[in-house]
Order: C-alpha cells, then structure tokens, then sequence
C-alpha cells in the first residue's frame, strides 16, 4: 500500500478543546498546523463537559481571585499538582475565557449582563462559567468555528499508531483513515498530543470509544515520561440504570445547583463523609461515599444512590439541567422534576499524563508537546470540575504557542521506520489466525474494573499486572476478523487494543507503589496519607527492560510556599 | 430479555443489502447498544460511527425503521416488537461502508459561512434573553439529521444550491448575536438557497435536540431577506440613510 505524505511546522494529534485550541495558537503564531482527528470535527469527549469552565472572573463572587483558585486546585489535587502549572491555569483562565466569548462563544449571564457563574465541587466561591448543563458543546463549537477560519488543515478521521524520530527528537507520525485504510505520514517539526484520556480500559465509564490513551502511549513508545497515572478519577455520579446506559454522566451541575444525594435509607449520607461541603465535596471524597454505602447494603436496588433535584421546581431544573432532563427522560423514563435519578461512580477522567513543563508543555522528549487531559501535572491527585475546560484553554494555548516557536530543523523522516509502522498495521489485517481484539478488551475492562477500581489494594494490583503481561503479549497476536481496510473497527481495535495496555499497565504498577490512600487513589491496605508520598510523583517511563516506575519530587515553586500554607492551615482549622 | 431481530445495511458505495442478526435485548437497551452488541458477537468489521452514546456528539445517525434518529437515544423497547428493526445510513450523504456516509460536505458548507465578527471596541454586556434565543441554535450537535430528512437534500440532491437546515441554523445563530456585525442576508439567499426550503418542517420533527428550526430559524430568516429586498419603504429609508446593503 502506497503511503501519502504531507508536510508542517506543527502537527496536533487530538481535536478535543486542547488539540483545537493550541492549532488555533500554533496557527495564529504562522506555524503551518495540521490537525488530526479520529472522529468527525466537533465530536471529540470535550463535548460531554458539561457543567461548566472554572474561572475566577468574580462576576458573581467578587472575592474570587486566582490565588483561590491555584488554593483550591492545589487542596484538590492533595497538592501533588505541579504548582506552577496550577498558579498559570488560575492566573490565565479568566483571559482564555473571555477571549471564547470574543470568538463567539455564548454562556448563561448575571443580571448585570455579564458572564454567570455557578458553584461546583471543591470551588470556594460560584466559579464556573456555564451555558445550561452543555458547556462543553459551546466550547468545541466555538472553537471548532474560530478553527475553520484559520488556515489549518484538517485530517478528520484519521488515527495515528506511531511518533517518527530523528535522533532524539520527533520529527512526524504514521497512521491511517479510519474511512479506507489508506497509509499517512507526517513530517513536522514539532507534535502536539491532545489525545484526552483513557476510560475505555474499564467496563464502566463516561468515555467513548476514542478514549484509548493514544497520546499516553504514544509517548511513552517514544521515551517521554508519564506522571500521576494511578490517579484515574471516578466521576461520582453516572447513571446505573437501565443497562444500557450504565456509566453516562450526570453532570455534577446537577449538584452544584442543589441536587441532594440520599441513600436508600433516605439518609443524606454525605453528612457522615463531609459535613462541611457535603455534595459538593471533591470528586474523589463523593464516589468513594458513594461507593461504600452500595458496598454496606445502603444503596438502591439498581447498585447506586438517589440523586434529588425534584425540590428545585419544574422550571428551574427544565432551564439550569436541560440535558439531564432530556437524558433521564428518553434513556430511562424519569421525570427528574418529580423522581430521583439512581446514579453511581463511573470511570472518567486522567489526572496522570505525559509529563510536561508547566511554561510550554513540552515533554521530556524533544519536539513533543501535549495539553489537556493526556498532559499530566496540572491536577495532582484528584482534579475539579470545571478544572478540566479551563485546563485545556490555558495549556493548549501555551503549547501551541511555544510548539509554533520550536524553530527545529527540517524534518527528517526514516523510509524504515515507516515501512516498519506500515508492516505492523498490514499484519494486523492480514495476517492469519490471532486473537479476537473485541475478547480481548473485554478481558482488560474487566480486569480494570475489578482490580485497579476506586478501592485497591496490593493483592488485586499484583494480579492486574500479572494479567496485563498476558494480555500484552496475546495483544501482539490480535488480529482484525476481517480483511477488509474500509472502516473496519475491529482492525482499529487491535491497534487501539496495544495502547489501552500501556496506559493500564503504568496505572497498575504506579498504583501498587504508591502505599498510601490519596485523592483519586485508595489502598484498603494503606488507608491513609503518608509524609513521603505526600512529596513525591510517580513518573512511569521505558527503558531496556520494560516499564520503569519511580517516585520523583514536587514540582513546587518558592513564591507560592505562602499560599499552600495558608490553606493547610484553614482545612486544619 | 427477548430477542429482537436487527435487519442491518451493509455494503458500500456500490451497493449492498438488509442482513438480519438477532439480538438479546436487555433493559433499557438502545439501538446503538444492539449495533454494537452485533459488531461484538457476530460481525467485527461492521462500520458504524458513534461517539459518546449520551445524544451529545451526533455522530451516529442513521435511518432507525426509515426514520432519521440518533441510535443512542432510540430505545429498542419504543420501536414495535413484532418486526425486525431496520437501520440504515443515511440517504443524503454518499455511502463510505454500512451505516458509515460521508458527510465531509456538511463541513465544506460551515467553511463558506462568515464567522462571528464583532467590532473592535464593542462593549462585552449581553442579556440573558439574547443568550436564550441563540442558545436554541446553538444546542445543535451536527448530527446532520434535519439536513437528512431535508427533501431539498435528500431527494433533489441540490446539495451545490442549498446549505440546508443545519447551516440555516447556524447562520441564524450569527445573525441574531447582538454584538456581530456582519449582515449574512445576500449569503442565506443567494448562495444558500433559502428560497428552496418550502417549510415543510421536517427538519424540525426530526431534529433530537427539538430545535425549531423552521419556525425559529428558517422563518424569521426569510422574513429578513424580503424585508431588506423588497420592502421598498425599507429601502427608501436606507437610502436616505445612506446605508447600503452590506454584504
């Protein structure tokens, strides 16, 4: 098969809101930028954001301000964050939210004609800018529309399987179109991963079938460092019934804007696990909470808890929840103004991510860059709603910015590097016999969902990697069931299939040496903080013998010492 | 559990046939779960696109009992139980395999349209009853079904003269912003072809986020090219304003 070749300054592997916004950036700097998706414009996870973007404008809490913000990112994340990326994302997320506004954005207003802002968990004051319960849509679309407008070419439905190298540094990537199975090379100076996260190694979870970890393991194929990847966050509320929508989200607006959850007691359980923000405590504290009451037989007869709007009135959640409304209704037959939704935690979101420098998002390898969610550092152990939309404005700015200034030599790409991708997906199509990828991933969401879960513990993450190692080398045998190139998923799989594995596998092994319980991650056999850890990153990178899992320091910087201890201080209080 | 019989499209842009496969239906279960469920069990290669499976990405429209829907917010337990349920691709976009069409034209449209153009100094202050009438545009998650369902589209194929609803839409959504400054009027008419939608409505009923496009888009659209065009008192007025049509 023939291979067709294009040339740029800066390729953006991703069009989610961080993959769109730093082609924006990288584009506007002069760069020429290509974009490659593997779904259709528009379709990428950011759309299921839905309860809003967390900046700290004070248009309705005027003593909001950034160093609140970097506070309560930094407590969130049990300050494993690196600080410095959490000080610019506060520091600049008000800047990159009233510049989507100029874009032509539209989000929900204050009387006084500005931007509202709703309460969401683990915020001190009402932080997130909103449009209804569908930010996320609001921000692809304006993005996506901004985009169009800036002279970036765009490759839809194309994957990627692998990053080129010169020497040390990328210099393009290898895939194909989903829709023929046509070979692509490109050749760039400098690669930006916006690849989002990887739900899709567990049987339950908010994300779609993109949410692969390919950005992860991309990377770490090519020696960049990963960090925090045992922290996965399970989104407290998803939906639980009926079985075919198990693991949806139901936006935490739901409780930011008053919903209560109660247990099948009718008790509002979250007054014994925090008192003090109640439903609106962190991620990781409400999933847990949720968790142990269906564990100790106080949950509903579908496996969750209730989750209450109904109090709120008819036209107040019809006009703040309309898509709640919409979904409980044509999914499961609730009228959520009048019944309780049943909801239960579901896999979400990636804290961990290829490790970045907080200034420019680049890796540890030369010409690679990433932003957003399969950028690791900025949310530490456990990540805010609302964090995540903010997240990927900031960062993927400053990535596409500093990617466009990347002033590397001309690329030059190896024929047998290419040769070698190119074998490796021809052999997946035809070659015979091989394993089935669809029982494949069945085995490792299964594995995922009942060892490497919210709760942990050494015997069941020793197991995970035992059977990972089986599933990684079985992998290398899967094989598409039919020989067809033109959009075949189970071809895709099987390349897909390899990435999920990376990625589980450095959040098994991180979670087995991280003996502690912290944010997203909780250890049966370590239930507790510890001192050391609370220091310490794990930082997951190749070398000759496979996965290496080390800690590594905090990244902290010395002006922000003040701020930290003035927190700690108030949570001891 | 029963099971339910799927009678599947598969082929490509040179042709294909209904395949049947049957299905253990679980509660609760969507067509796009039993799409799946078949492309799991008993056809791997099965094309089918789909994204988020929550009627948020619109990526997997298809013709569910010759009706365009949204599989993931088709429930198999409201389609009538005593026959097969019949999904194909859409009818308006050309082929690629399956349920898979190509619907790159739809982007090709978006791209001719103008963007948001605001003035330099315009004063960022917008009411909640401006967001409300755009947000209603701005709901739509191209799942490209109103353009599907469109007879302009679909059955005279003038895909060349007619952006159709979705971009309809869309224009509407710029037009009505309060701060944008560019008039879009001779575009929708001219090279968009508004004329050529006879309000029949149909992207309205079939559109799953309940947008109304006909009565709220549509309409007051072409209310604004006659009014700019022919309402010669309108003009006079201009004229004397010495404004002309901005294009």
């Amino acid at each position: 098969m023939g291979v067709e070749r294009h040339d740029y300054d800066v390729l953006v592997i991703g069009a989610g809101g961080a993959g769109l916004r730093a082609a924006i950036a990288a584009a506007e700097a002069g760069a020429r930028t290509a974009l490659v998706c593997r779904s259709l414009l528009g379709k990428a996870h950011t759309v299921m954001a839905e309860g809003g973007v967390a900046a700290a404008l004070g248009n309705v809490a005027p003593d909001d301000d950034w160093r609140v913000h970097f506070q309560d990112t930094m407590f969130g994340g049990k300050y494993l964050n690196n600080w410095h990326m959490a000080e610019l994302h506060a520091k600049e997320a008000p800047d990159r939210v009233r510049e989507l506004e100029q874009w032509g954005g539209v989000f929900d207003r204050t009387p006084d004609r500005k931007m509202s802002q709703r309460a969401f968990g683990g915020h001190t004051y009402k932080r997130l800018v909103h449009i209804g319960d569908r930010t996320g849509l609001e921000l692809i679309r304006t993005l996506q529309d901004k985009a169009v407008h800036a002279g970036i070419d765009v490759f839809m439905e194309c994957t990627i399987t692998r990053l080129l190298k010169d020497g040390e540094r990328v210099c393009g990537a290898f895939g194909y179109r989903r829709a023929t199975g046509e070979f692509l090379v490109f050749a760039a100076r400098a690669l930006v991963l916006a690849t989002g996260g990887a739900g899709k190694c567990w049987r339950i979870t908010s994300n779609s079938w993109e949410c692969t970890g390919d950005g992860h393991a991309l990377a770490y194929e090519v020696g960049a460092e990963l960090v925090d990847m045992e922290f996965v966050q399970f989104h407290p509320t998803g939906m639980v019934w009926p079985p075919g929508v198990i693991g949806l989200l139901v936006t935490e607006a739901v409780r930011g804007e008053g919903g209560i959850l109660r247990n099948a007691e009718g008790e509002r359980f979250m007054e014994r696990y925090d008192p003090k923000r109640l439903e609106l405590s962190t991620r990781d504290v409400v999933a847990r909470a949720i968790y142990t009451e269906v564990k100790e037989r106080r949950g509903t007869p579908h496996g969750g808890v209730f989750l209450d709007v109904s109090h709120l009135g008819d036209a107040f959640v019809k006009s703040k929840l309309p898509s709640m409304y919409e979904q409980f209704m044509e999914l499961a037959g609730v009228d959520i103004t009048r019944e309780h939704m049943e909801v239960g935690p579901t896999c979400h979101y990636f804290m961990g991510g290829i490790r970045v420098d907080a200034e420019t998002g680049a890796s540890s390898v030369p010409g690679l860059f990433a932003a957003g969610e399969c950028a690791g550092g900025m949310n530490g152990a456990n990540r805010l709603g609302g964090n995540s939309l903010s997240d990927l404005l900031v960062f993927g700015k400053r990535t596409g910015d500093c990617a466009a200034q990347h002033g590397a030599d001309a690329p030059q790409i190896d024929d047998a590097d290419v040769a070698d991708a190119a074998a490796e997906l021809t052999r997946d199509l035809s070659a015979p016999g091989g394993e089935d990828p669809y029982r494949l991933h069945a085995e490792l969401q299964a594995t995922m969902q009942e060892d490497v879960g919210i709760f942990r513990d050494e015997a069941g993450l020793t197991a995970a990697v035992a059977h990972l190692d089986d599933l990684v080398r079985r992998a290398a045998d899967a094989r598409s069931p039919s020989p067809t190139p033109a959009y075949n998923p189970g071809w895709h799989l099987c390349r897909d299939l390899r990435n999920m594995l990376i990625v589980s596998e450095a959040v098994a092994r991180a979670a087995l040496l991280r003996q502690e319980s912290r944010g997203a991650h909780s250890r049966l056999d370590f239930p507790d903080f510890a001192d050391y850890w609370g220091e310490h990153n794990i930082v997951v990178r190749k070398d000759a013998d496979g996965m290496r899992v080390e800690a590594r320091p905090v990244v902290k910087t010395a002006e922000l010492a003040t701020l930290i201890e003035q927190r700690k201080e108030a949570e001891r209080a | 559990m029963s099971t339910r019989t799927l009678r599947l499209w598969r082929g490509d842009a040179d042709g294909g046939e209904l395949v049947d496969y049957e299905v253990e239906a679980v509660s609760g279960m969507v067509v796009l779960d039993a799409v799946l469920e078949i492309q799991r069990t008993h056809a791997p290669d099965l094309a089918v696109r789909w994204n988020c499976k929550a009627a948020k990405c619109g990526s997997c429209s298809a013709e569910v009992n010759g009706r365009p829907r949204l599989m993931c917010k088709t429930r198999l337990g409201a389609l009538p139980e005593d026959e097969p349920i019949t999904v194909q691709p859409m009818r308006a976009f050309p082929i690629i395999r399956d349920l898979v069409t190509d619907v790159s034209w739809n982007y090709e449209v978006n791209q001719r349209i103008p963007p948001f153009t605001p003035s330099p100094d315009a004063e960022w202050s917008i009411g909640q009853e401006d967001v409300d009438r755009m947000s209603e545009f701005r709901k739509c998650i191209e799942c490209f079904l109103c353009q599907d369902v469109c007879h302009v589209l679909r059955d005279h194929r003038l895909h060349e003269s007619y952006f159709g609803p979705r971009f309809l839409v869309r224009i509407a959504s710029l037009e009505m912003h309060p701060l944008d400054t560019l008039d879009r009027t001779d575009l929708v008419a001219d090279e968009g072809g508004l004329g050529l939608c006879n309000i029949t409505k149909c992207c309205s009923e079939v559109c799953p986020e309940h947008i109304h496009i006909t009565d709220n888009a549509i309409i007051p659209l072409k209310e604004r090219v006659v009014d700019r065009r022919y309402d010669p008192l309108l003009r006079l007025l201009r004229r004397i304003a010495g404004r002309g049509q901005a294009g």
